[in-house]
């Protein structure tokens, strides 16, 4: 019970400082907005404007001089920000792809809305559009309880079928005498210049209601997404939270079809917040990123479907998000592919060294001891190997100051930090052997092998815990003496090998 | 040609189904627009053969796509679906409107696709037989192709989808049946691209399956229930179609949709109806005979 106390108010913390750093991104903006909506100006649709050069094109959008760019890019960042927040929530979820069957879903409702009274009237069909989207989320909910099809046949299911009435009924609207010039075909991938002073109001009322409500139960929809159980413990309606976010991402698909399209809202909703799961382990700053990938892709997609006349807006987004995420995926300080990469790199390095070290120890220990160097050429005999891979290995050991190649470099001398190491190591590998023949009765001659993987990642802690279970017993089970690691030379702790290093 | 189109779409819907799989049809289904695009590009025509190719290769890329954002980072499965194919898909509908503008591929034709256009091509005559529009030709070789595959190699496909361990041990390369169903699977899209449209087939994909699935527990006949739907909703779609004078594909997908909730609803053993009697008759029984039924 304590344990949960001291989580809640962490959350709590956490949801506090989240506020403030929300406010300080909401304010500036909604300022820009009412500047913005303000203007009521009616200027061409960027549409209208035919061959002009691209650096004009990129002149007039930098200069904002008509109020299409303006809306057009308020909206894309608009979007941008609210798809950013719930795809956070889907992506850690994992309910990546009901953002996808959602905003498929929707169709019908934008063309019930639409034929409400022949306009692109956004209110009737952002009403429609919305009670499109929550039903198909209720009928995936429902064929998984009644039924026993899986879950990703029933959001396929609703995807298509839901789709396919949609196209029905655009194609019928776009069959009609009135219907052609109607522009409802651009809700399928999406024209940004197509926003006009209204969508942006829209969008900036559900953006603003969405970080709202994200801020205010921003404990609550954290403790829901990732423990459900005990959300249930503690008595949140865990149910009515899942069709929150829904009701909210159900808002954030309608407002982005216009800019971004039916087909591609689901990868506004995705990327972003995937690109940001990659980045941080901390949900704010998820949340946080992922809002703000979310905006730069949308100013990005406007930009360049502003600079070709007449391109879907959506797919230009969408790229720009992809390669925020492939930028993530490939770069990413902790989770980036190059990281992972370079840290196994490391760890092999230091794998080897340490094996090398073992090998030195072994030879000074069949000969008792006696003398201080290792000719490379017993190195290479003892552990099978040609002296040209000897000389690399001897060549790393020296550059981590754990041994040096005096003189004609044939010979290896442990400093006292190499001597330190290799002592552990061995130790390591004979305490571990004991162990297992000791604790875990496994036979003497098969306990080499584990040892050998053992040895590099036993941690001091679990080395004293070892010599504390086996009495500090001074033989392995081949009858070695176990070393003890000098600690009085020049000690340096981090040279023991163990956990978290390298 | 419907009734092709989604024949050749439900066998292999039925393995996705059961591998839980569907999102990845729907997945490959949207990808291999770019792939279209650029065959069409380079070849400069709308062959089937570099359609073909182009559709095969954007499906592998698709596939190998998901498996690398999935395996090397921490991103799940469906996050990793959702960014694979829009990107791929935002790329090839960049590709139809920067270059394809000007000649007959267009971005309505690709999506919805036109049924309707079929009759008006020339037949194809083959020792002075009529076998139809070269389109139909090429669907019906396809579903052949498909049905010939699945039969053939029926007990391959059953036991990896069912048991991967078991087909592991019984010497069945999981891996190489699933690019093989992927690769099929991107036959069956691009070939039924043209008829019902990149989205659309993701319908037709999963529908007839998941009917089936109410319907039967034995695999074979599933199979044989998905030919009928095929057929029925094939049937039912033209009509709706040409009566509401809308996208024909749509409203085939739009009956099979029909077809399927009448499954749900009035299905024996999974319905909606049986399941309200059994409720009823079942009040006396054990509690947990109900919780397994429910499963």
């Amino acid at each position: 019970m304590s344990r949960a106390a001291t989580t809640s108010s962490r959350t709590n913390r956490t949801a506090v400082r989240r506020r403030y750093s929300l406010s300080s991104v909401l304010y500036p903006l909604f300022a820009l907005l009412y500047l913005l909506c303000a203007h009521s100006a009616h200027a061409a649709r960027i549409g209208d404007i035919s061959e002009t050069s691209l650096s004009t094109q990129a002149l007039r959008f930098f200069t904002f001089q008509d109020p299409s760019v303006r809306y057009a890019l308020l909206g894309s960042m608009l979007l941008g920000i609210s798809c950013g927040l719930l795809g956070s929530f889907l992506v850690v979820r994992k309910m990546a792809l009901v953002g996808d069957a959602l905003s498929h879903a929707v169709l019908p409702g934008v063309a019930l809305g639409f034929l409400w009274n022949m306009s692109k009237d956004p209110v009737a069909i952002f009403i429609g559009a919305t009670l499109a989207g929550l039903l198909g989320a209720g009928a995936v909910h429902l064929i998984k309880q009644t039924t026993r099809l899986k879950e990703d046949t029933a959001l396929g299911l609703v995807l298509a079928s839901f789709f396919a009435v949609g196209i029905c009924m655009v194609t019928m609207i776009q069959r009609l005498p009135t219907g052609n010039k109607s522009g409802i075909d651009k809700f399928l991938f999406g024209q940004a210049a197509a926003i006009g002073a209204a969508d942006v109001q829209l969008m900036g009322v559900v953006t603003g209601l969405a970080v709202v409500v994200i801020a205010v139960f921003y404990k609550e929809f954290l403790v829901t997404s990732f423990d459900a159980g005990f959300a249930r413990a503690v008595g949140l309606p865990v149910q009515a939270f899942h069709y929150g976010l829904m009701l909210l991402l159900a808002f954030a698909v309608v407002i982005a079809l216009q800019a971004v399209g039916v087909v591609l809202v689901s990868a506004m909703l995705i990327t972003p917040a995937a690109a940001a799961y990659l980045l941080t382990d901390r949900m704010h700053r998820m949340l946080l990123l992922a809002a703000l990938f979310g905006m730069a892709a949308g100013a990005l997609g406007a930009f360049l479907s502003f600079l070709g006349n007449n391109l879907p807006t959506g797919p230009f987004m969408v790229l720009a998000a992809t390669t925020v995420f492939a930028a993530a995926f490939l770069f990413g300080p902790r989770h980036g592919v190059l990281a992972r990469w370079w840290r196994q790199r490391s760890r092999a390095a230091r794998i080897q060294r340490e094996n090398t070290l073992k090998a030195i120890y072994h030879v000074l220990e069949a000969r008792n001891f006696q003398g201080e160097g290792v000719s490379l050429r017993e190195l290479a005999e003892r552990r099978r190997e040609t002296e040209e891979e000897i000389q690399a290995q001897a060549a790393a050991l020296a550059r981590h100051e754990l041994a040096t190649l005096p003189g004609e470099a044939d010979a290896l001398f442990l400093t006292p930090a190499g001597w330190q190491t290799a002592c552990a190591i061995v130790r390591n590998h004979r305490l571990w052997e004991l162990y297992l023949t000791h604790t875990a009765q496994i036979a003497a001659d098969h306990v080499h092998e584990d040892a050998e993987k053992i040895e590099h990642v036993l941690g001091e802690d679990v080395v004293r815990e070892l010599e504390r279970r086996l009495n500090y017993a001074t033989k392995d089970p081949h009858g070695k003496v176990i070393p003890a690691v000098p600690v009085t030379l020049e000690s340096k702790p981090e040279a023991t090998p163990g956990y978290g290093r390298g | 040609m419907g009734f092709l189109v989604a024949t050749a779409c439900g066998l292999v819907g039925n393995y996705l189904i059961l591998r839980r799989m569907a999102l990845v049809g729907d997945a490959i289904s949207h990808s291999i627009l770019p792939g279209i695009a650029v065959a069409f590009l380079l070849s400069g025509s709308r062959g089937s053969l570099p359609m073909f190719i182009g559709a095969l290769v954007a499906g592998a890329v698709t596939t190998v796509l998901i498996e690398v954002i999935h395996k090397k980072s921490r991103v799940k499965q469906d996050a990793a679906i959702g960014i694979a194919f829009t990107s791929l898909f935002a790329v090839g509908v960049i590709l139809i409107s920067l270059f394809a503008s000007k000649v007959d591929l267009d971005q309505e034709c690709v999506l919805y696709g036109e049924i309707a256009f079929i009759p008006l091509e020339s037949s194809v005559e083959l020792a002075g037989l009529k076998l139809g529009p070269p389109s139909v030709v090429r669907m019906a070789v396809v579903t052949l192709v498909v049905a010939l595959l699945v039969g053939l190699f029926y007990k391959e496909l059953l036991v990896s989808s069912f048991d991967p361990a078991l087909s592991f041990s019984l010497g069945i390369n999981s891996t190489f049946v699933h690019y093989a169903l992927m690769a099929m699977l991107s036959v069956v899209v691009v070939s039924a691209f043209e008829a019902v449209g990149a989205i659309l087939v993701i319908a037709m994909l999963i529908l007839p399956g998941a009917t089936a699935t109410l319907l039967s527990n034995r695999f074979p006949v599933m199979l044989g229930l998905t030919v009928l739907h095929a057929a029925l909703s094939a049937v039912l779609g033209l009509h709706l179609g040409v009566w509401l004078n809308c996208s024909l594909a749509a409203a085939m997908v739009v009956a099979a949709t029909f077809l399927f909730v009448l499954a749900w609803i009035f299905s024996p053993e999974e319905g909606l109806l049986s399941r309200v009697f059994k409720d009823r008759s079942g009040a006396v029984e054990p509690r947990c005979e109900s919780a397994g039924s429910s499963e």
